[in-house]
């Protein structure tokens, strides 16, 4: 490949390059995003760019171009900075011009002196985004993303080498791991997952190594105590980065996932320059504006929270790395992928069925709502109204911890991003879930609920003794029902709320009745009590192969991104059923539940790959509903007996 | 001490030109020379060297001031930071303030601005090699008229009079601000305003720039673009004005010119590096404000050995430590004397923009402010304010390690005027905002928008359009967000009367009342939305809390005082318990909220309307029993709402007809579709907040009429049968109703098709709540005592029966209690349950008819 080399690795100074040939007009920034969307287009040049997800900061090349697959946690204030600088020799009085773009640092020449006061010197803008990995992201995500080329390109391009900037890692290898490695080829790849997803479960002495370099930084002298790295859901890991953007930030909101491509910048001056304000800020009040909290939070060692000047940015759809990124239709690879996908829809279906009906224990109906359920996404909002919702109520659950425990395991396996919330008392009593804004540091302290878009998160009621909610833990249990209702959390900014809209599957599994609102209560109707549950869970997902279980996966992800219309025919046909229903017993179906029967023949539509709905899947729907309404009376006839 | 000699020393023309736009920079003089009090440099007389002879000779008393009586100087001891060698000071030298005449020998001193010129510092960096001269030649080529500031096209001179000229004629009869009060508007405003200086004696004029733009648009435009040079050529001619109109005037320090309401910025989101240097006005809520920070402006130092003095000026916030005393040439042998060195006040605050200019799905951006003197100390965490001030960007210093820099400036605003939006003005204050906040075309738009004959219908149905139907409760809640004209008896003692419309809806569950709630309380600005279940009283009204950080006793305030001007949104208003539910009888009605904790006592305002939600106690609403027995609320806090809605779940085939049509059409339309709605809402927003804001209607002669005759109707329907089916609250609630449809139709009358229309209204609602289940007929008792008046003629007609059979059983003492009830029931067509029986005998025990003892009754 050549000269791939240079706009990876020293893609400053192509920009310089570009700078230096356009001096004069200022159009100069577009030439350089011009020029490297081009680059990127290529035939899958994306792949060749290192990801921060995949590979430690300590290896990458400083100043190399990386991209990184991010969740915008918090949106710093904007920042003013030298656009383009002069340097003047004080010997000579030369003057040459900079950039001062996609850089944190200006730089010059060891005999150079920065005039500030230059008549050529620009201010420009740009905005920081405080970005953390997308929280909850599965750890099948982030091993295909690394290990493979993208599903639908054809697996014969070989997977060269990501770039020059990784090598460096080999050469730390110690000899007998590369002995290890020339024995097992399948076991190099785990140890690159090893050290760049800290998150995969096995532990190996090499992992350990850079874990142990990482937390090195950590208790660097310049900040005693570690660095809360604010990430939403707890035991996470993973780079926080500071992303620098330069176009369009007004576009990008927080909780957004995003795809960056940029200039790596972990110039250990950063520190240095911090480090040197913090010691003369008793000196100097113009520098201490900001308190010590506020300095440690907005410029943490560039080391811990590296910066990226993003020269390429893109929301994300999805994160799932078996689809392609961009779904739109007029990429004919995608339209190609997604026709072969739904060619062989129906038998996927029938044998994710299958495998959640083992899953629930022999329980179909409530897996084919389940499959509803994870298909399911907020698709519009009507005033307040977050359309698409569909958060299941799981009652009758085992109350061993053990069922839970396996199914989140599965819809893991099953899901890109998703969060286990264990309910309890002491849980909710201590638990952030919303976000806070802390004005000491002036930065968005995250919580729980603080989730990229069409995140699963399962709340197993299941633990929940008796015990009194404190303040905060109605306050929390009130920002789950509002989460469900109304698919929104209100960040908390001490002097006022903020709403911010979400997309999240919420799936609660709870013994009786949940004590959160939900759209519908499945109650679990165990057809096998297998003796050892521990046992039978785990030989589930050992059970399916890797590549029916991806197929799930591309199933699920593709389904909720299908555009679905009902049409005049059916509407009428839906309207006398409905009045229909009405003349019969006007108690039994209310608008509620004419909602609820719509939403289930929405997703029963869309999870047989059609886009319309059909009189069938109408019928179906409502039998479905009526199923589910009956085992509810039983139940409650059930358990008023018992009383 | 105030050695002229120093000043030539001082003239290195320390000036940095910044990138945009270039402004002089001026260096520091000792403060001997700020306090230049020379009568030579009066007004017009341009004097090339200001190295007068020491002026303090000339004005004594200003000299003593300065070294004996340091109380008064404490502030105003501070060097100005106009230096003399500044091409500026050159050229005009009167022009400054240190020029003005008179000052010194009146003993009001110069007091030093830094606000306007803190930057200068940093600024300077590494420019000490470019002499002076090319400035000095600059300026010094034309010292007439048409000389200007160095790096900007202001005239000093012709600015002056201009402003003096400003000064001296503005008149707006038109334009009414809040603090006018005793000024006459058709008088020269701000003369009037001098004038209340030298009696008030606070050395500031404030300066609206709009009523500057209207005057000169070009010294508008001046004063955004330059203000660190206009500021100060206004101070002069101010202070010039003043003292020669009141000579004898003593000021703490010379008057400050201090402009707010810039047109520059509104918005801190659209703060750009054009915006540095000039002149700005942005809104925002203040989230922390530092400590006091004094800021070292000159070191003393004394020799040790020798006790020879001097100053340092503080030079890139590094004082530089004379390390050999000049006088005895010992070495490090100067100690820095605290008390003689001189401070300013600083404080550093954080401002947020306000959450209404927050785009939805971003968090907020913060600006750092620097408070100066005076203006340290005057805003709390939690204030919302509009700043006025010069926005900064300061490279970050210069690393002397490391020869790179980082590249980044840090901005900041240097205050110069705030302008509180507390709740005491919060209402003048909307107004205002609101001006600004819709374009000419906008409200063009609105303007068109009302004239259409069906705006009302209109309106009402871009209401939550996803919720099916109930018109009239949408058209409730329509009127309820523009709400009533405010009016205002307290001269007579009635105080203010209550301009906002509380509203409750009552219903089945599952028929969409949360998502109306949910759906208003994002549509207002200031809404609220709490429930009943979780609130408790304090959460609504307002709790006091020690305060983390500054262990003080704060109020924190709840819902209903931050729904001030807003709505409160009450979900599940019925599982409120009592004590909260207390609260709000006081809210509902004066429309204030009382607080007696932790040895604070007072009373807040919360001018917010009620949208109340409850649903029936049996979760079904039963047909057979009245409002007040369906939701069991007490009469008390029902008969505050103006208008009470049954939200039932209508049984009818054409409506399930179209509810299911409309439902499905929810679960495939198009983004596009949605789009289009969503434009709607912004356009309502406007739409109310520009009623709200501007249409303030009266009621008409004919309006009058027809609302006294609807009134007579209301009572006459009752009287016939021998009851009140409306009391004064009921009028009042129908002109409320009214005005707040007159301003629907952004009609300052009140006309007879509103009050038809609130009439409608109100028997509607009346006719859902206040029927009587037993006799169909609307009453409005039901709601004022809690029990229709069949129900009371009813329990009198048995008291009458109960007598006539205890007088027809002839002279008995006392009767059986059991026997009685026996004998009625058998009497009577009607069942009679024991409790009507027991009410019946306490109504005759009350009109001391007999007595109830046990288990008999005693006749009298």
């Amino acid at each position: 490949m050549p000269c791939v080399g240079d706009w990876l690795n020293s893609p400053l100074s192509i920009v310089q390059g570009i700078f230096a040939q356009n001096v004069a007009n200022s159009d100069w920034e577009k030439k350089v995003t011009e020029y490297f969307n081009e680059k990127l287009k290529e035939n899958n040049a994306t792949n060749w760019v290192p990801s921060l997800n995949d590979v430690p900061v300590h290896y990458l090349k400083p100043n190399s171009l990386v991209k990184f697959r991010c969740m915008v946690q918090d949106m710093f204030d904007p920042e003013f900075y030298m656009g383009v600088y002069e340097t003047v020799d004080p010997n000579t009085n030369a003057r040459v011009l900079h950039f001062g773009k996609y850089r944190d640092v200006a730089e010059c020449g060891p005999q150079q002196e920065i005039d500030l006061n230059s008549s050529q010197t620009v201010t420009s803008e740009r905005q920081t985004f405080y970005c953390v990995p997308v929280p909850g992201e599965s750890a099948w995500v982030k091993e295909i993303s690394y290990l493979t080329e993208p599903a639908y390109i054809s697996a014969s391009q070989a997977r060269v080498s990501p770039s020059t900037s990784y090598t460096p890692s080999r050469h730390k290898r110690s000899y007998e791991e590369d002995e290890d490695m020339d024995l097992h080829p399948s076991k190099q790849k785990e140890q690159h997952m090893g050290s760049g997803g800290d998150i995969h479960g096995c532990v190996e002495p090499k992992r350990l190594e850079t874990e142990a370099s990482a937390g090195h930084h950590v208790i660097a002298p310049n900040c005693s105590p570690p660095l809360d790295l604010n990430f939403p859901l707890p035991g996470e890991k993973g780079p926080a980065c500071l992303v620098k953007v330069y176009e369009n930030w007004e576009s990008f909101k927080v909780n957004d996932v995003l795809e960056v491509f940029g200039v790596l910048s972990v110039d250990p001056v950063l520190s240095i320059v911090n480090s040197e304000e913090r010691d003369s800020s008793g000196l100097d009040p113009m520098e201490c504006m900001d308190t010590a909290e506020e300095q440690r939070v907005h410029s943490p060692p560039a080391s811990l929270v590296p910066r990226i000047h993003v020269i390429l940015a893109q929301k994300l759809q999805h994160i799932n790395p078996l689809l392609p990124a961009c779904l739109n239709e007029e990429e004919s690879k995608t339209c190609e992928f997604v026709s072969n996908f739904m060619a062989e829809l129906s038998p996927v279906r029938a044998e994710l069925l299958g495998f959640l009906t083992h899953a629930l224990l022999g329980d179909s109906l409530a897996a084919e709502y389940l499959i509803l359920h994870l298909i399911s996404t907020v698709y519009a909002r009507r005033d307040v109204l977050p359309l698409g919702k569909f958060a299941v109520n799981l009652s009758g659950c085992p109350r061993s911890s053990v069922f839970t425990e396996h199914l989140y395991r599965l819809i893991q396996q099953l899901v890109p991003a998703s969060f286990h919330l264990r309910m309890s008392i002491e849980s909710m009593n201590h638990w952030r879930l919303v976000p806070r804004k802390d004005y000491a540091a002036n930065r968005l302290v995250s919580g729980l609920l603080q989730l990229a878009s069409s995140t699963s998160l399962l709340i197993d009621e299941t633990q929940l003794e008796q015990g009194q909610l404190d303040p905060a833990g109605v306050r929390n249990v009130t920002a789950l029902g509002n989460l469900i209702t109304w698919q929104k959390v209100e960040y908390d900014f001490n002097y006022h709320r903020m709403e911010f809209p979400c997309n999240i599957n919420v799936l609660i599994a709870s013994e009786g009745r949940s004590l959160l609102p939900s759209d519908c209560q499945v109650h679990l109707q165990p057809q096998i009590i297998p003796p050892n549950m521990e046992e039978y869970m785990s030989s589930l997902l050992t059970a399916v192969l890797p590549s029916v279980l991806n197929k799930f996966r591309i199933y699920l992800s593709l389904l909720r991104l299908l555009d679905y219309s009902i049409s005049d025919e059916v509407t009428k046909a839906v309207e006398e059923d409905f009045v229909e229903m009405r003349k019969n017993n006007p108690e039994s179906v209310t608008a509620d539940d004419l909602h609820k029967m719509l939403l289930v023949a929405r997703f029963l539509s869309l999870s047989a790959g059609q886009t319309t709905l059909s009189r069938e899947r109408w019928l179906r729907a409502k039998q479905l509903e009526a199923l589910r309404k009956a085992r509810l009376q039983q139940q409650q006839s059930v358990n008023g007996n018992e009383l | 001490m105030s050695s002229p000699a120093s000043t030539p020393s001082r003239r290195r023309g320390k000036r940095g030109r910044g990138s945009n736009p270039p402004t002089p920079q001026d260096a520091r003089s000792p403060p001997s020379q700020k306090r230049r009090t020379d009568d030579s440099t009066s007004t017009g007389d341009l004097q090339p060297m200001p190295t007068s002879p020491p002026a303090d000779a000339q004005s004594p008393g200003a000299a003593d001031a300065l070294f004996s009586s340091p109380p008064q100087f404490r502030h105003s001891a501070i060097p100005l930071d106009f230096d003399i060698s500044s091409p500026l000071t050159y050229g005009t030298p009167s022009s400054r303030v240190e020029g003005t005449p008179r000052s010194g020998v009146r003993g009001t001193p110069v007091r030093q601005r830094p606000d306007l010129g803190s930057v200068r510092k940093a600024r300077q960096v590494d420019l000490h090699s470019d002499g002076p001269a090319e400035d000095i030649v600059a300026t010094e080529q034309s010292l007439g008229q048409r000389l200007v500031i160095w790096g900007t096209d202001v005239n000093v001179a012709s600015c002056k009079e201009k402003f003096q000229r400003f000064l001296q004629r503005f008149i707006d009869p038109l334009d009414k601000e809040d603090e006018d009060i005793g000024l006459d508007l058709n008088e020269p405003r701000y003369m009037q305003r001098l004038q209340e200086i030298n009696m008030v004696g606070e050395p500031f004029l404030n300066v609206n720039c709009d009523h500057l733009r209207s005057f000169d648009e070009n010294l508008y435009r001046q004063l955004i673009c330059y203000p660190q040079e206009v500021i100060p050529t206004f101070d002069m001619a101010a202070n010039e004005i003043f003292f020669d109109r009141y000579p004898d005037s003593i000021l703490e320090h010379q008057i400050q010119v201090r402009p707010y309401n810039a047109l520059k910025t509104r918005n801190m989101r659209n703060l750009n590096p054009e915006d540095i240097d000039q002149l700005i006005t942005i809104s925002g809520m203040v989230i922390r404000s530092s400590q006091l920070i004094p800021e070292m402006q000159e070191a003393f130092f004394r020799c040790q050995v020798c006790a020879f003095t001097t100053r340092v000026e503080i030079d890139r916030g590094r004082i530089a430590e004379p390390s050999v005393c000049k006088n005895c040439n010992t070495t490090h042998s100067m100690a820095l004397i605290h008390n003689r060195s001189m401070f300013s006040d600083k404080q550093m605050i954080k401002l947020q923009e306000s959450p209404e200019d927050m785009p939805a799905g971003q968090t907020p951006h913060t600006v750092a402010l620097f408070a100066h003197n005076d203006l340290v100390d005057k805003v709390q965490p939690g204030d919302r304010v509009n700043v006025t001030g010069i926005y900064r960007a300061v490279p970050i210093r210069v690393n002397p390690r490391v020869s790179s820099v980082n590249a980044v400036y840090k901005t900041h605003i240097d205050v110069i005027h705030y302008r509180k939006t507390d709740s005491k003005r919060l209402h003048c204050i909307d107004e205002e905002t609101e001006q600004k906040r819709f374009t000419e075309e906008r409200v063009e738009m609105l303007k068109e928008l009302s004239k259409k004959a069906d705006i009302y219908d209109r309106l009402a149905l871009a209401l939550a359009p996803s919720i099916y139907e109930h018109e009239d409760i949408k058209k409730g809640i329509l009127l309820q967000l523009f709400g009533g004209s405010r009016k205002d008896f307290t001269h007579t003692g009635r105080g203010n009367f209550r301009a906002e419309i509380n509203i409750l809806l009552c219903g089945d569950p599952g028929t969409s009342k949360s998502q109306l709630l949910q759906y208003v309380h994002n549509l207002v600005p200031r809404g609220q939305y709490t429930s009943g279940k979780g609130s408790s009283a304090v959460g609504l009204t307002a709790y006091v809390m020690k305060d983390p950080e500054t262990r003080q006793l704060v109020l924190q305030t709840g819902a209903l005082v931050l729904s001030d001007n807003g709505i409160c949104c009450i979900d599940e208003f019925d599982k409120m318990n009592e004590s909260t539910r207390s609260v709000l009888h006081e809210v509902m009605e004066q429309q204030t909220l009382s607080i007696a904790k932790a040895g604070i006592i007072c009373q807040l305002n919360a001018r917010t309307s009620i949208l109340a939600a409850a649903n029936p106690v049996e979760s079904q609403w039963n047909p057979k029993k009245t409002t007040i027995e369906n939701i069991q609320l007490p009469h008390t806090l029902l008969s505050r709402f103006d208008l009470i809605f049954l939200m039932l779940d209508p049984r009818d085939e054409a409506y399930d007809r179209r509810l299911a049509r409309h439902l499905v059409s929810l679960y495939y339309q198009s983004e596009e579709q949605m789009e289009e709605e969503y434009m709607d809402m912004a356009v309502l927003r406007d739409y109310i907040a520009y009623a709200r804001g501007y249409v303030n209607p009266r009621l008409g002669e004919e309006a009058s009429q027809a609302l006294i005759e609807a009134y007579v109707d209301m009572r006459k329907i009752g009287s016939g049968k021998g009851m009140v089916s409306a009391y004064p609250r009921q009028l009042e609630s129908l002109i409320r109703l009214a005005e707040a449809h007159a301003k629907v139709r952004f009609s300052e009358k009140v006309e007879t098709i509103d009050v038809e229309e609130a009439k409608r209204l109100h028997r509607e609602a009346l006719k859902q709540s206040a029927t009587d289940p037993r006799t169909g007929i609307v009453d409005i008792s039901i709601l004022t005592t809690g029990m229709s008046t069949t129900a009371r003629k009813r329990k009198e007609e048995l008291a009458q029966a109960l007598r006539k059979l205890i007088q027809s059983k002839g002279k008995t003492p006392s009767l059986k209690y059991q026997q009685l009830l026996d004998d009625l029931r058998a009497q009577s067509e009607t069942a009679i349950t024991k409790e009507m029986f027991e009410e019946a005998l306490r109504a005759l025990a009350d009109e001391d008819f007999l007595t109830v003892t046990g288990k008999t009754v005693r006749l009298l």
